[in-house]
């Protein structure tokens, strides 16, 4: 192995690890500021009731249920993505593979929260282990989901052994003893020896396939919550696929703009370049061809139809959702196409202005999947108080979908002072093919 | 909570203890006797009682318990429903005018806050140039129901007599059972509803009281008056006679004034289910708005403003919003 180049790397990218700067701090207190307002208002909800949020007896799932799945969401599309790289040995994936992983595990652990906060009785959450009902798709959702926490896991562990190995036997680190110590625990005694090369290697690819199918499986599971109700609008056949494709969509955005972030707070130009953005925001293009051809044939097969129930809610989606629909369904899904498709356009800055839309039109695109549909129901919503009739989210709910994104920033700013953000043992084997 | 079950469970003890095939007997309504012959331990001191299946009966004085109602005994009891039994609903849209005296018995008998209704008046037209009719909507009470499909805990149940019941004790208020439920039946309780409950106050999923906040609560078509073979409270409160209740094991239907043969209803008044396409199989069946006793305008009169707002078209959520 080459000492030099190890020298290099550790160089250039452990200096996070070693020491925190002000600015760090600056931001981490800030992120924690919102966080604590939606600790703040959480305590309202669960003191108030649900009275405090906008959600009410026709739209019972809002923003809460939107934040579940586009969390949801992310975290399978960072599996998807880091599987599919590592499986298909990408030659270009080592620097952003390990963003990847860890976009799939934070978000898994943030995702679940959101359902939590759209339950009425959290201290009964429980009664959902202690007596479960297999024919509620809410039950398939809880075994999918803790399967996918374990796998998500167990593959951003395996894939971190090798660089604890390496940060352990670096004896330039010049870091905290009690962080030498954890690397040291959590290398399990790597050393490099081919057998256990083997079965890290195996092992790797064996999570790899399995975080793709569990992946698509579980946010299929999700998917299907709506999909098996009779609600217009949901009940499609098209929805597992279709939000597996979404999901995509969103999780290669965030992808992008974490590179971009973390590019330039870290200084990491030299490893993270214009090759990754443009291979990216190909993969973007791709899905979101993908994406529009499926929302096109879904809302044109409900409108060309016309069934009444259909009808009532795309002239809702066509009026007063206009905006949201010309944002999340053109805009969001045509910009990435268009910036990509014209190579002069193909700059890392807007690539990464492509994903931010990206990102930002696919939430809007869940908003109205789940809160024009509860606005139509079979029977027209009579005999119900005026302002009870439309859903508009209040501050409680926005705290709180502040508060996850918060706590998405500060888990990847935390994580990112305890082991390095982009692999080194990646690196270096992509080094060492280049060099062979 | 904890307590009850520690007296439930020692009260089933104790009737174990005496190996008894006589159980539990029925004296006055609800409080239940448990007794116990054996006499061996006893004083000696005997006490006639009525048993359960008409007989007089001779226990010892000392092995008589009064047996409280029990949550857990009750939620047990609202799972079998009442054997033998097939509820059905018929509402009869000729004779519907808005009185809302179902809304307010239901509120009241159920102890439920303002819009928080589990019974809804709803003024349809089916399409531009048919005519409008009130439709009262209460839980359909589905033979095969969504909401009990999808619930994860079991909160929701379906029971051998039709009945669909809540268990707001089991409710983890996840709303799914809103979501699947295409009629709106369901409502949540967003609040804590407040209401002052008498003290030895057994809750019982078949009247559902009190509401609990952050639980989904719905009509249960009265099972508790059922329970005693009294009619629901809409039935009963309508002046109209608009309701009929009734068993389909029976065939027969009442509106507390007539009875009629819920065969012949059905094809001579040409009952129908609303949405039949839906697969749901509703219990609640619907007679035609024909040879209507009133205009539909006579459902205005007499409304109190808030209510007869709710009839105004709905507009959109600009025009909704300077209300609030």
């Amino acid at each position: 192995m080459n000492r030099n180049k190890r020298e290099e790397l550790l160089r250039d990218l452990t200096p996070e690890i070693e020491k925190t700067s002000k600015s760090w701090y600056l931001v981490f207190a800030g992120l924690l500021v919102v966080f604590i307002i939606g600790i703040y208002g959480l305590i309202q909800q669960v003191d108030k009731g649900h009275i405090v949020t906008g959600m009410r007896d026709n739209v019972v799932w809002g923003v809460y249920i939107v934040n579940f799945i586009f969390f949801m969401g992310l975290s399978y599309a960072g599996a998807l993505v880091s599987g599919t790289l590592h499986l298909f040995k990408t030659s270009w994936r080592a620097p952003v593979i390990r963003l990847a992983e860890l976009i799939t595990v934070i978000s898994l652990a943030i995702g679940p929260f959101f359902i939590f906060f759209c339950v009425g009785r959290l201290e009964r959450i429980p009664y959902i282990l202690a007596f479960p009902r297999i024919q509620s798709p809410i039950v398939w959702d809880v075994i999918a989901i803790l399967t996918d926490v374990f796998g998500a896991a167990i593959f951003l562990y395996v894939s971190f052994i090798e660089d604890f190995a390496i940060l352990r036997d670096s004896e330039n680190l010049q870091t905290a003893p009690w962080k030498k110590k954890m690397f040291r625990i959590l290398s399990l005694g790597y050393t490099g020896t081919p057998k256990q090369k083997k079965i890290l290697t195996f092992s790797r690819n064996v999570m790899a396939a399995m975080i793709i199918a569990i992946a698509i499986i579980v946010y299929s599971v999700l998917a299907w919550i709506f999909g098996v109700t009779l609600q217009p609008g949901w009940h499609s056949t098209i929805f597992g696929p279709y939000f597996v494709i979404a999901a995509v969509f969103s999780g290669v955005g965030l992808l992008i703009i974490l590179m971009a972030i973390f590019r330039k707070i870290y200084s990491l130009e030299k490893y993270i370049t214009k090759k990754h953005f443009v291979n990216l925001g190909i993969v973007l293009f791709v899905i979101a061809a993908f994406f529009g051809y499926f929302t096109f044939s879904d809302y044109l097969t409900k409108w060309y139809g016309s069934v009444k129930m259909d009808k009532i809610l795309i002239d809702k989606l066509f009026t007063e959702f206009r905006t949201y629909f010309i944002f999340a369904n053109y805009i969001g899904i045509l910009t990435p196409i268009i910036i990509i498709a014209i190579p002069r356009l193909r700059t890392i800055r807007n690539i990464t202005i492509a994903a931010v839309i990206a990102l930002v039109a696919l939430w809007v695109n869940r908003y109205i999947i789940i809160v024009p549909t509860l606005e139509t129901p079979f029977l027209p919503i009579q005999d119900t108080r005026h302002d009870w009739l439309f859903y508009s989210p209040t501050w409680v709910e926005w705290s709180l979908t502040a508060a996850g994104v918060a706590v998405f920033g500060m888990l990847f700013m935390i994580i990112s002072k305890l082991a390095p953000i982009v692999s080194i043992s990646e690196l270096e084997e992509a080094e060492e093919k280049n060099d062979v | 909570m904890e307590k009850e079950a520690k007296d439930s469970s020692s009260r089933r003890k104790f009737i174990r203890k005496f190996g008894l095939g006589l159980g539990s007997v029925a004296v006055a309504g609800s409080a239940a006797v448990a007794a116990g012959t054996s006499g061996s331990d006893g004083s000696g001191e005997k006490v006639t009682l009525l048993s359960a299946d008409g007989q007089l009966v001779e226990v010892d004085r000392a092995s008589i318990r009064v047996a409280r109602k029990e949550t857990r005994e009750q939620i047990k009891k609202s799972h079998l429903g009442i054997p033998g039994r097939k509820f059905v609903m018929v509402i009869d849209l000729a004779k519907c005018k808005n009185a809302r005296k179902c809304v307010d018995a239901c509120q009241e008998g159920h102890m439920l806050p303002r819009d928080h209704e589990w019974i809804k008046i709803q003024l349809l037209q089916d399409s531009e140039l048919t005519a409008r009719y009130w439709f009262p909507k209460p839980c359909y009470h589905c033979d095969s129901p969504l909401c009990v499909s999808v619930c994860p805990v079991g909160a929701t149940y379906k029971r051998e007599d039709g009945i669909v019941l809540v268990d707001n004790k089991r409710c983890i208020g996840c709303k799914f059972c809103m979501t699947a439920c295409p009629y709106s039946a369901r409502v949540f309780n967003w609040k804590d509803p407040e209401v002052d409950m008498p003290k030895d106050h057994v809750y019982d999923p078949e009247l559902n009281v009190p509401p609990v906040e952050g639980t989904v609560g719905k009509c249960v078509f009265c099972a508790d008056r059922l329970r005693i073979n009294e009619l629901p409270r809409c039935v009963r409160a309508c002046p109209m006679g608009v309701i009929y209740f009734g068993d389909v094991n029976e065939d027969a239907v009442t509106n507390g004034v007539e009875t009629l043969r819920f065969s012949s209803l059905m094809v001579e008044r040409h009952g129908y289910r609303h949405m039949e396409e839906l697969g749901t199989m509703p219990t609640v069946y619907y007679l035609p708005p024909v040879d209507r006793m009133y205009p539909v305008e006579i459902g205005f009169e007499d409304l109190d403003e808030s209510i007869s707002d709710r009839y105004k078209p709905q507009g959109s959520k600009k025009s909704a919003k300077p209300k609030k």
